[in-house]
Formats: C-alpha cells, sequence, structure tokens
C-alpha cells in the first residue's frame, strides 16, 4: 500500500493494466462488479491496517459507485486502482502535469491533488466520460483528426482540459486555447496540433457533433 | 501512496479550530499544496480536518460601504472572474489569474494561497533545512537562483503566493478564527520574516484559522496592477513581480503602495518605491525613479543577481502602464 501507483504497476502492472483496459473499454462500470484478486486483497489489507475506511458514494460519468475508501486515497487512485477506469493517467501526481485531470462539477482539476473522499457528492468526469455512446466525442474527434498527439500520455488529460475550456468558451481565441491548455504539460511538444485540435472541436461542437 | 492519516469534516468553524490546535492535525482546504506537501514528506499529519463543509467559508459578499469580504475557500477561479473585482481591485484579479494552471485555480482557495508553504527547493526536497528543524540554509552555499534579494536571514525562501503581495497592496485584513475567537490582522502585519521565526511564515497560532479577508471600498481614482515574471509563461511561481495600488487625484498620484513578489520571504513593501510616487505625476520619470528605490538595499545570494534588474524593468514597466 506505500508504494507509488507507478511503482506498483512496475512490479505486477502490464498484465492488470491489459484487464482493465479490456474490462474498461466497453463498460467501464463492471470493473467495480469484477476486481480481480491483487486489488480485492489490496482493499483488504487497508481495512486491516487502520480500520480507517470511509464509506463514500462517487458520481462518475453520470454512474454511481459505493465503495469504502482511505482517507489518504486520492481520486486518481481510486479512478485507476479501485474502479478501473484506467484513461486518467497518473505522472507526478503532485499537480505538476495535469495527466490526471479531470472534471469535477464542471471544471477541470487534478484528481492527484483530490482526496476520493472530498470528491464525494460531486459529479466527477472522466476521459471515459466524453463519449457519445461508443462514439468519439468532439473534442476527442478532433484530437485524432489533427493528430494531437504523439506519445499519447498526456492526452486524456489534454482532452479533458479542453473539454472544460470549450464549455465555458465555445469559441476560444488562440490565447485563450493556450491559457485552456497551460496546466497539462505535453513532453512530446504536440503542442501546435494540440492548439489546432481545439478549434476543431469548437467547429465539431458548434456543428452539434 | 501517501502515509496514512484519519479524516473529519468539520461541522463549524470551532469544530476546526479546536481540532486544529493539535500538531499532528493539518487543515485541509484546496489540497494543492497540503497533499503535495505530504506526498514529499515535508510535513507529517495523523489527522486532516476538512473546511470544505463549512459554506459560511465560501464566495464573496458584499462588505460594508462597498467593500468585500471573500471567503477563505473562496477559489482562485471565483476571484479572477468576478465582475467587482475585475473592475474595481484589477491587482487581486490579475494575481489570482496568475497562479498555478487552471485546474489549480479551480481547486485552490484565496485562504489556501495565503497559507501555502514555501516552494524552496531544498525545503521541498530531501533536506533537513532550519525550517524544518535543522542547522543549515543549504541556499546560503548552494543553488540560490530562486531565493531572495531581501528579507533573508538564516532561511532565504521566496514566498510563493501571488494574491498575498496584491493584497498588502490594498491594505487588506484577514479575520482569523481560533479556540479563543476571533481576531482582524492587517495583511501586512500577517507574514513573518525567518529573523522573527524558521518554522512558520504566518502569524497564525496552533488552532488558528484564515476565515474571511476582508477589503476596503476602493479608493476614489485607484488604478492597480499586478505583473509576474516566471521562467515559462504559465504555470508557474513568480521569480519576481509587482503589485502596484495608486489613487489618483488631479494628475498626481496621492496614495500608493508597492508590493514585490518573488524576492522576499513575505510580500515586500518599498516604502522607498512608494515615497518616490507620491506627490508626483505618473510618468517614465518618476517610474524610473522608483524602480531604482525599490532595490537599493538588495542582497543577492550567488545565483540570484539578475532579481534585481528584473525588479527594476517590472517596477518601470508596470508603473508606466499604470500611467496611461
Amino acid at each position: 500500500m506505500r508504494k507509488s501507483i507507478r511503482e506498483r504497476e512496475s512490479r505486477t502492472g502490464l498484465s492488470r493494466r491489459r484487464f482493465f483496459n479490456s474490462v474498461a473499454s466497453g463498460a467501464a462500470e463492471a470493473a467495480i462488479l469484477t476486481v480481480p484478486g491483487a486489488v480485492a486483497a489490496e482493499a483488504a489489507v487497508g481495512q486491516a491496517a487502520d480500520g480507517n475506511m470511509v464509506k463514500t458514494v462517487l458520481d462518475i460519468n453520470g454512474r454511481s459507485h459505493s465503495l469504502s475508501v482511505e482517507p489518504r486515497w486520492t481520486l486518481l487512485y481510486v479512478l485507476r486502482d479501485r474502479l478501473g477506469l484506467m484513461g486518467t493517467k497518473a505522472s507526478c501526481e503532485r499537480g505538476e502535469c495535469g495527466a490526471c485531470t479531470v472534471l469535477i462539477d464542471g471544471a477541470a482539476r487534478y484528481a492527484c491533488m483530490t482526496l476520493a473522499v472530498e470528491a464525494t457528492g460531486a459529479e466527477i468526469t472522466t476521459v471515459e466520460g466524453l463519449m457519445r455512446g461508443e462514439e468519439l466525442g468532439p473534442v476527442q474527434q478532433a484530437f485524432v483528426e489533427e493528430d494531437a498527439f504523439q506519445c499519447g500520455h498526456c492526452t486524456s488529460g489534454q482532452v479533458v482540459s479542453v473539454e472544460a475550456l470549450l464549455r465555458k468558451t465555445p469559441q476560444p481565441s488562440i490565447e485563450q486555447i493556450r491559457e485552456g491548455v497551460s496546466g497539462n504539460v505535453c513532453r512530446c511538444g504536440a503542442y501546435a496540433n494540440i492548439f489546432r485540435a481545439v478549434q476543431k472541436a469548437a467547429e465539431l461542437r458548434k456543428g452539434g457533433r | 501512496m501517501l502515509s496514512q492519516f484519519s479524516y473529519q469534516r468539520a461541522a463549524s468553524i470551532k469544530e476546526a479550530a479546536e481540532a486544529a490546535s493539535r500538531p499532528d492535525v493539518r487543515i485541509l482546504a484546496g489540497g494543492t499544496d497540503l497533499l503535495g506537501c505530504l506526498r514529499n514528506q515535508v510535513l507529517q499529519a495523523n489527522r486532516l480536518v476538512s473546511l470544505n463543509g463549512l459554506s459560511a467559508l465560501k464566495g464573496i459578499r458584499q462588505g460594508p460601504g462597498g467593500g468585500l469580504r471573500l471567503g477563505a475557500l473562496t477559489t482562485l477561479t471565483e476571484i479572477a472572474e468576478h465582475r467587482q473585482i475585475l473592475d474595481s481591485y484589477s491587482v487581486l484579479a490579475q494575481a489570482a489569474a496568475s497562479v498555478g494552471s487552471p485546474q489549480l485555480r479551480n481547486q485552490g482557495t484565496l485562504g489556501g494561497n495565503l497559507c501555502q508553504r514555501p516552494r524552496c527547493w531544498y525545503f521541498r526536497g530531501d533536506f533537513k533545512c532550519r525550517r524544518k528543524g535543522g542547522d543549515t540554509c543549504f541556499a546560503e552555499g548552494g543553488d540560490s537562483q530562486l531565493h531572495c534579494i531581501f528579507g533573508g536571514a538564516s532561511c532565504y525562501m521566496v514566498h510563493p503566493s501571488d494574491t498575498a503581495p496584491a493584497l498588502v497592496a490594498l491594505d487588506a485584513k484577514v479575520s482569523i478564527t481560533g479556540r479563543r475567537g476571533t481576531r482582524l490582522v492587517p495583511l501586512s502585519s500577517f507574514f513573518v520574516l525567518p529573523a522573527d521565526s524558521l518554522v512558520k511564515e504566518t502569524v497564525l497560532q496552533p488552532g488558528e484559522i484564515v476565515t474571511e479577508i476582508l477589503l476596503d471600498p476602493p479608493q476614489p481614482g485607484a488604478r492597480s496592477a499586478y505583473r509576474k515574471v516566471r521562467e515559462r509563461g504559465a504555470f508557474d511561481f513568480a521569480l519576481a513581480g509587482a503589485a502596484i495600488v495608486v489613487a489618483m487625484a488631479e494628475g498626481k498620484v496621492r496614495t500608493a503602495r508597492v508590493v514585490l513578489s518573488g524576492v522576499a520571504p513575505v510580500p515586500w513593501r518599498s516604502t522607498d518605491a512608494e515615497k518616490t510616487i507620491i506627490g508626483k505625476p505618473l510618468d517614465a520619470a518618476v517610474a524610473v525613479a522608483a524602480a531604482a528605490a525599490a532595490v537599493k538595499g538588495a542582497s543577492p545570494l550567488a545565483d540570484n543577481g539578475y532579481k534585481v534588474p528584473l525588479v527594476r524593468g517590472i517596477l518601470e514597466e508596470t508603473l508606466t502602464a499604470l500611467a496611461a
């Protein structure tokens, strides 16, 4: 329990990640009902360690999830390691990179800097929640069309930030776009294409996509 | 994973103040500073007391005579976008808009921005410096590019807040509640220099909580601005900055407050710069003289001498812009 998400993933992770991806791709919410053994064991350890679990209900992508959390669990940890919503990425875990950006009551925030217990009662939207059924949402579609990524690690955070930007400012200027994604670092340097994708997404949204 | 702690959602300010008077308890507001400190093990906590159920601490209310009362839990985004703050207290709107990133401003609170811990890389890193109970300031013989040029003694941190210098320039007051009641402190007396304490950055006593920030009504003829220079265009702390509030009357500066950010362990008020501009028309010559006055007495460390001309440039540019 004391290892970071990345440390644990490097130890046990790829198979679990593949599992989650396969589980999560069609119906992410199923993950909570089909928690794999490793995760279930961790939950038991957490409970035994301090008797400090807090019952909570998290509203994620329009679906209610009842679960017990340790107070120290971040929303990022719960999304990925408890609910299998692997679209939200873990990188710095210090509010310095933006990969874990989610919407909380419509506002972009870092899931790594939010305790899960504090997100109770809020409407949480992850990149998975921006799908239109099985189709990509307009921001996701625009990122594909404009080739707005290279390695892709920052992409889901970028997409969520752009969604927040366009909800508030449907036709942003280039300065507003730069500001809107300024909390998301792209180490590949795909910024120019990201800016074009935001403009494209604004068009797609305007067109009712 | 963070170390274990228990969690308490305070039902009243009194309950929070009582809980927070214990040394192993930390107050949680936006969490953008606290969770980073816990993750880097700069701070320890056995219990977090959340203020986020306290609606009395949220939002912006009208104060007496046209002033404003800013709840400590008001987010930086709310401050940056509030119509009346944009119109009448531009320096504060600009400062709040310059903090971190959109995500951090959506989450970070005004009270938390004033109470955040130093960003010194030794303090945040694995160094037992004087501010963490050690006997060394590692910046003295180490890398000091981001450290202070004013007010250092035994510790050379800079205060990381952007809203603090703006609020000092506006002569704001902060309302503080503890177990023994509530007190009102001018923000200019809220921050503590290393010469007075090496372990805390504010006058807050154990269990005391910032609940509200009070702004006087805007002065007639007031103009204000916050200028921040960073290594990159966004998502960074100030290398140096200036919060300036002037009130003009008949073409001359009637009152002035000049407060520097990123250069001292507290928001650094330059009364020398203020004296240089009060009673004068705001023009280029006065701006140059004020900028020169502001950096008198600066004592850079090995790597941060660049901050002296940077502060001069910031003040010349910002005062000139305010003259227009």
